[in-house]
């Protein structure tokens, strides 16, 4: 390789840094919005599914606006906030802010049979990376109609399973509501009793990840304690 | 892309770029390079194929650029700018995989940005790319991260199969029942430390195979 003198190698390192900083600027800039429509289109499915809709990145869109009546935002005393999308309120910024000034999504959803679901999204800590679901529950504020999750980087097989449909198909028919005593629902390691209505299994291996779930459960739904009690039906 | 070239383009040499890393030359179980994601994304087949098909475009691409720049870059911040080409690489897959296969990134999360660490790129960049062209680095490029991508899927395979009961997904000992005579998944297949023991497994079973592999005292 032959020597190359100093001049040479500032300019040949300045000229690369540079031509790849535009490169990589131009990439990000022309995917993004691409990038932030397939979230958006990911945040629809999930809201859905949580209702037990199946769809597609192709009719998301139109089976969210289809089967989605109402979004809002309340705070802790239960009251609505005007002028707050709620599609667009980020859980992870409001959970910075403090209890009372913190803004919490409500999605309410009509089913074909009419009935009315209200799903509360959720969001906190796996093991290595944030975890976030929605909950859907039945007009009397406590039985869970369908639920959820889903993960940044849980370890797969492990605690990444929080997102398949055998562990969050567990979750229907619990109740947050004990007795009047909101007591949320655990995620129990070594076998839940089947006919316990606030337990489900937790993941063998994927501890940390199950009890991060049943935090942000407890953490999440206890905020909108005072929405359930005065909207309970 | 070399037409004044008298070699053609795929010469006996030239596959042999392509074969050699598949057997003898492989680089997790010959070279044993680029373990760490070897056992990272191992745990289910699908992640490691798309791991296998993620390094193949950065390391054939990165093979070819600092081929065709070789002899413009200064032997004293080689290993920087190998870094840059390998980073800007990349980073150019993960955000076209977060526009246009944003489930597959999902799962990949973190891992795709960990292809930068990845020994077998900045090997073959330093022991190849810079003292051959640009086809023969493209080549090469290919054949070491079909080498890599082989190992993958045969450990992603006895791991899946073994510690989850499925094959890509699909639960196939569900399917047979096996659960019923009171078999169990071996959850420690899932774990790390079985990754190595697989990867042990190949060695061990290659140069069973292949003597001439094995170090002379």
């Amino acid at each position: 390789m032959k020597d190359f003198s100093n001049r040479y190698i500032f300019i040949f390192s300045v000229v690369m840094v540079v031509s790849v900083a535009i490169l990589l600027s131009l990439t990000a800039l022309l995917l993004q919005p691409r990038q932030e429509k397939n979230v958006e289109t990911e945040k629809k499915m999930n809201i859905l599914s949580s209702i037990n809709i199946t769809s597609t990145k192709v009719d998301a869109v139109a089976l969210y606006d289809r089967y989605i009546r109402e979004s809002f935002v309340i705070n802790t005393g239960g009251q609505r906030i005007q002028g707050v999308d709620a599609f667009s309120v980020s859980l992870r910024a409001e959970h910075k802010k403090p209890l009372e000034q913190q803004s919490l999504p409500v999605f309410t959803a009509v089913m074909d049979n009419g009935d009315t679901q209200h799903i509360y999204p959720l969001e906190g800590k796996g093991l290595w990376w944030p975890i976030w679901g929605y909950v859907a529950l039945r007009p009397d504020m406590s039985t869970i109609a369908g639920a959820t999750f889903d993960h940044k980087g849980e370890t797969p097989g492990l605690g990444a399973e929080i997102n398949t449909t055998p562990f969050e198909s567990q979750f229907l028919d619990k109740s947050l509501y004990e007795d009047g005593r909101f007591v949320s629902v655990a995620v129990v390691k070594g076998g839940a009793e089947k006919s316990d209505r606030h337990e489900v299994d937790g993941i063998s291996g994927g501890t940390i990840t199950s009890k991060g779930l049943e935090a942000m459960l407890r953490e999440g739904l206890v905020k909108y304690e005072k929405y359930f009690d005065d909207n309970r039906r | 892309m070399e037409k004044i070239e008298k070699e053609p383009l795929l010469s006996a040499k030239n596959i042999k770029l392509m074969t050699g890393p598949l057997g003898d030359q492989n680089p997790i179980t010959v070279q044993v390079l680029g373990i760490c994601s070897a056992l990272a994304v191992t745990v289910k087949m699908k992640p490691a194929i798309v791991m296998a098909i993620s390094v193949m475009v950065v390391l054939a691409i990165s093979n070819v650029i600092i081929s065709a720049m070789r002899k413009s870059i200064p032997g004293r911040i080689r290993i920087i700018v190998q870094l840059v080409v390998i980073a800007t690489m990349v980073i150019i897959v993960d955000q076209f995989l977060k526009a246009f296969a944003f489930d597959v990134s999902k799962q990949l999360s973190v891992f795709v940005g960990l292809i930068i660490t990845n020994c077998i790129i900045m090997g073959r960049l330093e022991a190849f790319a810079l003292a051959n062209k640009p086809w023969p680095a493209f080549l090469d490029g290919l054949g070491n991260s079909w080498g890599y991508g082989l190992i993958l899927i045969i450990v992603s395979f006895f791991r899946e199969f073994l510690g989850s009961g499925s094959i890509m997904g699909f639960p196939v000992m569900e399917k047979m029942g096996v659960y019923n005579f009171g078999y169990e998944d071996n959850g420690f297949m899932i774990l790390p430390p079985m990754a190595l023991i697989t990867v042990g497994l190949i060695i061990w079973f290659q140069r069973s195979r292949n003597k001439s592999l094995i170090e002379t005292k």
